[in-house]
């Protein structure tokens, strides 16, 4: 497996903190734990709706800033769903 | 639930050896952070194997620094219950996470190093962005 494996034996993003761009337009931001056929599986996830103040950028720099304001603490995604998925300190803050 | 004391042992070690304070009561964490006077380092520690394992090596490798804090302390979050609650009260508009560091200059939070910026990171890497903190809290006034 290429790159730093964070939790040896798990996927190279378990363990990690990451921001999920939805399909929807949601964002979800919180800890990656396995993407399997349920979807992927989040814990300590904070959720910004679309079109919901503050604006998604200035919500993002918020929750790298302040650390993760917890809406749900599991959370399974929808494949379907999933879009773009980042490591929330690869960032620019 | 709180881990079998025996399995976290090693974890509370590593940070009493590297001169860390532990507190393990509300009023342990009052009596050293009541007095806002300095500076004071806090680290919420923490049982997970990979985030909390780089973070540890990392707090040692930056307190061998010529400039560090002049109170070092810790609770154990998960593990020491009543004493991370009463800490994070002291910066309480940062989320809770685990591991993460609070660098406190007369009572207040100067610079805060969360969980995701931990994560994957050497702990050499971590080091450096705190020493830097010292550096620029920490040292002499001129």
């Amino acid at each position: 497996m290429a790159g730093r494996v964070f939790h040896p034996g798990h996927e190279e993003l378990h363990g990690v903190t990451v921001v999920v761009t939805g399909r929807s337009g949601r964002t979800y931001v919180g800890r990656y734990h396995e993407h399997g056929d349920r979807g992927l599986v989040m814990h300590d996830v904070a959720i910004h709706e679309p079109g919901a103040a503050p604006a998604r950028e200035a919500w993002l720099e918020r929750q790298q800033r302040f650390g993760i304001k917890v809406d749900q603490r599991h959370l399974i995604v929808p494949t379907d769903e999933v879009g773009e998925i980042r490591r929330l300190a690869a960032l620019a803050s | 639930m709180p881990y079998n004391p025996l399995l976290v042992a090693p974890m509370r070690a590593d940070m009493t050896r590297m001169g860390a304070r532990e507190l393990l009561t509300a009023a342990d964490v009052d009596a050293a952070l009541g007095d806002a006077r300095g500076t004071t380092l806090v680290f919420i520690n923490s049982v997970c194997g990979c985030a909390a394992g780089n973070a540890r090596p990392a707090l040692a490798h930056a307190l061998r620094h010529g400039v560090k804090p002049e109170q070092v302390v810790t609770v154990f979050a998960g593990q020491d219950l009543e004493a991370t609650a009463r800490a994070r009260q002291y910066f309480a508009d940062y989320q809770p996470s685990s591991p993460s560091i609070a660098l406190l200059k007369d009572g207040e939070v100067v610079h805060f190093v969360h969980r995701h910026q931990i994560e994957g990171r050497p702990p050499e890497s971590v080091a450096a962005d705190l020493t830097k903190a010292f550096d620029r809290h920490c040292g002499a006034a001129v």
